[in-house]
């Protein structure tokens, strides 16, 4: 079968990418999600059943932390945005790839959110809204002023080439 | 009824229609709980009662009346009502994108009928009904407004729009389509259900019969419901738009403006492929299916027909011959859908996307590409090992969301997504010129 498919490759030639901020980002959401309750379980086994039951707990704690991990590394690889003269393209997925094509004529509106520890680290996820409801258009991670710049550039293209329903 | 401002009221009648209905559930409530304690009823009392409520209801009926006023202008249809809280809608022409006239059986006793507008935006609140109106009045209404969306001056007068039929259903093969749908599939699953038991003799067959029975005229019901709606189905061709006539008890008239179709879908199920019948669907943006049954009930463009006839409806209906599906999918593809492999087509030309797919249910959905949306290549785990992807194009449809061409290879899919990017960038240019 070959190489693993990539969708997307030939798409567009320069793919931008979301900030490193966001595998920072992600690794500490999985630190948080899965090795913090994870040892803390450990923890409590260690303590309930004994101190070998502990070390199990902890030894699968940690191999499912490195396979998040590892899985995060490869989302995070996987996401790309391109601004084409007409449309906006995202890739996004490892388990499921996805690409997505919107025009900017067929904006609805754009938004720009940012959660708290987003804004810790600077970033901003911007998404692109149609009147479709299966459009998924949406770019985690961009550094503040990026996310800026992308959202005015996008709604004066949107309000540029604007075309009726 | 107007006074100098153009302001209009809603016909007299309509505290009593409304007061009517509010009686029917009235009715049944008190039938109901009635019928549970026979013993302890006092006639005169319930009698009373019932009047004093639908008195209410009229009185209640007769101040809303008093307060609902509507009124067209130029550019946007206002409608004022409310009692307690005050309601002031616009609802600006442009955005129209259907008007339905709808006469529940009652009021065509009385010769009144609603007026339904479909608005871009979707949601529950996307329409702005105005009940009731005398009939001619709610189709000359329609007219002026259909006219004023469009930008064309007002038609003098609403019956001397040129209208040519361009298909009518004849009503046999409207009740054997709708028999030949869900109602046989239930028949012969009850029959082989049933010479199952009478296999095991020791089964006493009665309780499950019981059991069953509901839900079997559950379904022959929702088929009836489908023929009463659908009803001497008549397609008409109008400057304004297709209109749709149907129904036997409630009768509907709809307007569709061509040019607003997002999404068309052929539907052939499995028992019509004898006679090579199709059910056309189609959606325009806005038209939310709130009302469940009913509303799944009109959503068609044709109930049924001959494919030829049909693809002739949907080729003018989209302006120009549709491109045919016949693209066909690799054959590793089998190992991803076995069942549908071979139904899975894709075609295109200039202005539309065509793909069919479906396993008893052969379906083939049809997008103007000036109306998509969005594109999109996926592909799954199991897609990616086999290198297939779906191309989904997307469209402001609520039923009805766009085409797929699914578990296509996975190159000539991105090739597909580019394609079609250009072509509707395209499309889209030549619609808005």
């Amino acid at each position: 079968m070959g190489s693993p498919l990539h969708l997307g490759d030939d798409a567009a030639g320069d793919w931008l990418r979301p900030a490193p901020g966001l595998l920072l980002l992600r690794r500490v959401e999985c630190l948080l999600l899965v090795a913090l309750p994870g040892s803390a379980v450990a923890v409590a086994a260690g303590v309930l059943a004994g101190p070998l039951q502990g070390l199990a707990v902890l030894v699968a704690v940690a191999l499912l932390t490195a396979l998040a991990l590892l899985a995060v590394d490869r989302r995070f690889r996987a996401w790309g945005y391109a601004e084409r003269e007409d449309d906006l393209l995202v890739r996004r997925g490892v388990l499921v790839q996805r690409v997505s094509v919107v025009p900017y004529g067929r904006m609805q509106y754009v938004d720009v959110t940012a959660g708290p520890l987003d804004r810790r680290l600077g970033l901003a996820r911007v998404t692109l809204h149609t009147a479709a409801a299966a459009s998924d258009a949406s770019i985690p991670g961009l550094r503040a002023a990026e996310a800026a710049r992308l959202r005015d550039r996008l709604a004066a293209l949107g309000e540029a080439r604007a075309a009726g329903l | 009824m107007t006074d100098d401002d153009g302001w209009q009221r809603l016909h007299p009648l309509t505290p009593l229609m409304r007061g009517g209905r509010f009686l029917l559930v009235l009715a049944a409530v008190v039938g109901q709980q009635g019928l549970r304690q026979l013993d302890q009823i006092n006639p005169v009392q319930v009698g009373l009662a019932v009047l004093g409520a639908t008195a209410l209801a009229v009185l209640v009926g007769y101040v809303a009346w008093r307060r609902t006023r509507y009124r067209l202008t130029a550019t946007e249809l206002q409608v004022d009502s409310g009692v307690l809280t005050r309601r002031s809608r616009r609802v600006p022409l442009a955005r129209l994108q259907s008007v339905d006239v709808v006469r529940p059986a009652i009021a065509r006793v009385l010769g009144l009928a609603e007026l339904r507008l479909e608005v871009v935006g979707g949601g529950s609140h996307s329409e702005a009904p105005l009940a009731y109106l005398t009939e001619p009045h709610a189709q000359l209404l329609r007219g002026r407004m259909l006219a004023l969306a469009a930008g064309r001056d007002e038609p003098v007068d609403a019956a001397a729009v040129p209208e040519t039929v361009l298909v009518a259903v004849p009503t046999h093969v409207l009740l054997v389509s709708a028999l030949l749908g869900p109602p046989l599939v239930a028949t012969v699953i009850l029959l082989l259900v049933l010479l199952v038991l009478l296999g095991l003799r020791d089964l006493d067959t009665l309780p499950v019969v019981l059991a069953v029975l509901p839900v079997y005229l559950g379904i022959l019901s929702v088929a009836g419901k489908r023929v009463l709606a659908e009803y001497g189905f008549q397609v008409a061709e109008t400057p304004d738009g297709l209109r749709l006539r149907h129904g036997l008890l409630d009768t509907r008239s709809q307007t569709i403006p061509t040019d607003r179709v997002q999404t068309v879908r052929l539907r052939q199920p499995l028992a019509w492929q004898p006679w090579g019948w199709v059910r056309v669907e189609v959606d325009v943006a806005g038209y939310s299916s709130r009302r469940g049954e009913e509303e799944a009930a009109t959503n068609a463009l044709l109930p049924v027909a001959p494919r030829a006839l049909a693809e002739a409806l949907v080729g003018r209906v989209l302006g120009g011959p549709l491109p045919v599906a016949q693209a066909p999918v690799p054959h590793r593809a089998r190992w991803r859908a076995p069942l549908s492999a071979r139904r899975l087509r894709a075609g295109l030309d200039d202005r539309h996307l065509v793909t069919t797919h479906g396993v008893l249910t052969t379906t083939t959905d049809v997008v103007p590409l000036a109306k998509v949306q969005s594109l999109r290549v996926t592909s799954g785990p199991w897609q990616q090992r086999l290198r297939l992807a779906t191309v989904h194009a997307d469209t402001a449809g609520r039923r009805l969301p766009g085409a797929a061409a699914h578990h296509r290879d996975a190159a000539e899919s991105q090739a597909l997504l580019m394609e079609l990017a250009a072509r509707a960038r395209t499309a889209r240019r030549r619609a808005s010129r």
